[in-house]
């Protein structure tokens, strides 16, 4: 493959490429207070609110959190509301696969700290949390720079430290809000959207830590740098966590528009997953003819997502992985609505039959059936999305696994290597 | 005596019975709604028009029920004490009860009137007021009304609080004994995938 | 969008509890799923049944269903 060539890499080394606008270079610490400011100056604060919203307008910059929404239109929504709204960094990352949040976090938090000052002025909010899934020691150290930051008269709005219980759907935009304004961590029936009424009944901006951080790089060094990097309908970087094929997890970041296979060592690869838990898989000889790019990836039925990409070694069974994590999505749902209780066990159940072949045993094959039913059953029926990526991630295992299918109903399969390899733990 | 005023006094007492036995019903049957229950015959939906009817049905008995004895001369009950608590001069803490249990109807079948208009929270809440309304008029009825301290209308009100009793304990004990959602999604990610298609 | 305010029916998933009794109103705008849940025709209520669509509204226990103007997000 020419990509491999082309980085050079020796025939059994595999490193992805990186890009360092927000992760240090590989081996550097995070930079301490002092060093930020010596490297990026003072917080570029416009004066006005609204002001900065027209560079993110140019900079085309879009959530990294998994929806890709252009940030412009957010902060405008949370300014037209009025009143007094909330900034929320959102840095709950309740995905196990996706470890990007986290890495920021401990490696560049002043630029996230930044952000949310900055996205504050732009939106003339009044309240600024920010809402990260940490043990006790980082949360203890994150409120340490807070205070620092305070006392050096940075940042014109206190950041509120809130910590999200260690759940999948923690981040979900509702369940955040939920949660923050004293309740749990649940999906809400919304029939007004957050920027209009969220946090306490306040407008309210909900926004990933990556996409605050890459708003504080461009209030710094404007739309046009932003752009740069990327291509010109999806500018700028991600960070990706990168599962690798021998098991080894890499952060990177990387231009939107790279190939895949610069990021991940397709070699031994039989399929990829391409957007965490929620997104798709894809055949290994596909998925390297493609890019990080939703532009690429949508008409094969998946998106960036939260920049989450893994290669499955050759020898692992894809029916196997997609049992274990379907069982997982079912476990995590909030329970409230009735398809999603009702689906999502079933539909994991399905897939653990489906998985059992042990000493030769035949699999109902009416259970793809069933699957596709109960699918269809789930989609767009819960409050929140997670019936629907639950959804997207099975439907696309039963493409791209269907000769293994095929195999488990013969009673056979082709795994060799029963070791779980996706992470369902943090 | 005067004709007139007695028969208001009777009037008072007989509605008065006829709603024992309606909000006993109506509360019956809401507790049956609660349990997605049926009757035999009527569809579900019959449970629901069914409760709603029998309550506004219920709503005029007590109308007759509270101006009738307002009405009648004999005894000296304001139409002020009807509504506010323990101000009447005659019997005020059992009429009290009387006003606090209309008070509380009141707020139950206002709401209700008005349910896809105020927020589902606000109803439910009002409407759980219900398990507070029908025990306080109980009371009411025994303390103010000789005719049920005995007789065939002490029975009828022992049988009607048991029925209620009854009716509150098994609505209990299933909602104690439906799993929580977690609960229920462990449970089917347990157990053998049933062939629900072909039961269908 | 087109501002037409065309009413559409919708499900609170998290307060539906699959009592039914919407199916039984409005049979030619609900069925029921498997599990006893609102399946909704995904066409706008159509005039000779809006009367009937708002009374299963008001009559749904959990006070689940809704009539919205199709174009409210959510």
């Amino acid at each position: 493959m020419t990509t491999i060539a082309q980085q050079g890499a020796t025939a059994d080394q595999f490193e992805p490429r990186p890009i360092s606008r927000l992760l240090p270079p590989p081996g550097r610490p995070a930079l301490d207070l002092a060093a930020h400011l010596r490297r990026h100056g003072q917080i570029p604060y416009r004066g006005r609110a609204g002001q900065l919203i027209e560079d993110v307008r140019a900079a085309g910059l879009t959530g990294r959190g998994g929806a890709a929404f252009p940030m412009h239109r957010k902060l405008s929504a949370v300014l037209a509301a009025g009143g007094r709204p909330v900034v929320v960094a959102n840095g709950a990352e309740g995905e196990p696969a996706s470890s990007k949040d986290k890495a920021l976090l401990l490696l560049n938090p002043h630029q996230v700290l930044d952000g949310i000052q900055l996205a504050a002025e732009a939106t003339g909010a009044s309240d600024a949390v920010l809402y990260v899934a940490l043990d006790a020691d980082k949360a203890h150290w994150l409120n340490h720079l807070i205070a620092q930051r305070s006392a050096a008269r940075l940042d014109r709005l206190e950041v509120r430290l809130f910590v999200a219980p260690p759940k999948f759907l923690a981040g979900q935009e509702s369940a955040l809000v939920r949660r923050i304004s004293g309740g749990p961590a649940l999906p809400a029936f919304a029939t007004r959207r957050v920027s209009e009424r969220g946090v306490e009944g306040s407008p309210t901006l909900v926004s990933n830590i990556e996409s605050l951080a890459h708003l504080s790089l461009i209030a710094r060094y404007g739309p046009a740098w932003f752009k740069s990097a990327g291509t010109p309908d999806e500018p700028g970087t991600m960070i990706c966590t990168l599962h690798q094929s021998d098991g080894r997890v890499d952060l990177a970041e990387a231009a939107l528009g790279t190939p895949l296979a610069d990021l991940l060592d397709l070699r031994e690869a039989g399929a990829v997953l391409i957007g965490g838990y929620h997104g798709a898989w894809l055949p290994a000889a596909g998925a390297a003819r493609l890019t990080l790019a939703n532009s690429a990836l949508r008409r094969h039925g998946a998106t960036v997502g939260a920049g989450v990409l893994a290669a499955l070694p050759a020898g692992r069974c894809g029916l196997a992985e997609t049992a274990r994590v379907a069982r997982y999505l079912a476990l995590e749902s909030a329970g409230q609505c009735g398809p999603c209780r009702n689906g999502l066990p079933r539909i994991a159940a399905a897939l653990a039959d489906l998985t059992d072949v042990t000493g030769g045993r035949r699999p109902d094959p009416a259970l793809v059936a069933d699957l596709d039913r109960w699918s269809g059953l789930v989609y767009k029926r819960g409050a929140c999305a997670h019936p629907d990526g639950t959804v997207r991630f099975v439907t696309s295992a039963l493409a791209t696994f269907e000769s293994e299918i095929t195999a488990h109903r013969r009673g056979r399969c082709t795994g060799t290597i029963t070791r779980p390899f996706l992470p369902l733990e943090r | 005596m005067d004709f007139s005023a007695t028969a208001l006094w009777y009037i008072s007492r007989a509605t008065g019975v006829v709603c024992l036995l309606l909000f006993t019903a109506v509360i019956l049957l809401g507790l049956l709604v609660s349990r997605q229950g049926k009757l035999p015959g009527l569809p579900k939906f019959g449970v629901v028009h069914l409760h709603r009817y029998l309550s506004l049905l219920a709503v005029s008995f007590i109308t007759v029920h509270v101006l009738s004895a307002v009405a009648d001369t004999f005894v000296n009950i304001s139409l002020a004490s009807v509504i506010i608590p323990f101000v009447s001069k005659y019997q005020p803490l059992w009429l009290g009860l009387g006003a606090v249990a209309l008070d509380l109807m009141i707020a139950i079948v206002v709401t209700s009137l008005i349910r896809s208009r105020i927020g589902r929270r606000t109803w439910r809440v009002v409407h759980w007021l219900a398990y507070a309304c029908w025990p306080i008029a109980i009371i009411h009825s025994i303390g103010a009304g000789p005719d049920v301290q005995s007789g065939p209308l002490l029975w009828l009100t022992v049988a009607c609080t048991a029925a209620v009793a009854i009716a509150i304990a098994v609505r209990t004990a299933a909602a104690l004994r439906t799993a929580s959602s977690a609960a229920q999604i462990r449970q089917l990610l347990a157990g053998p995938i049933t062939r629900e298609a072909a039961s269908r | 969008m087109n501002g037409k305010q065309e009413p559409k029916l919708r499900v609170n998933p998290v307060a539906c509890s699959g009592h039914g009794v919407c199916a039984e109103l409005l049979p030619e705008l609900i069925t029921l799923d498997e599990w006893g849940y609102p399946l909704l025709a995904d066409i706008p209520v159509p005039n000779h049944l809006a009367r009937q669509a708002r009374r299963t509204v008001t009559d749904c226990p959990a006070l689940a269903l809704l009539l919205t103007r199709s174009g409210t997000p959510g």
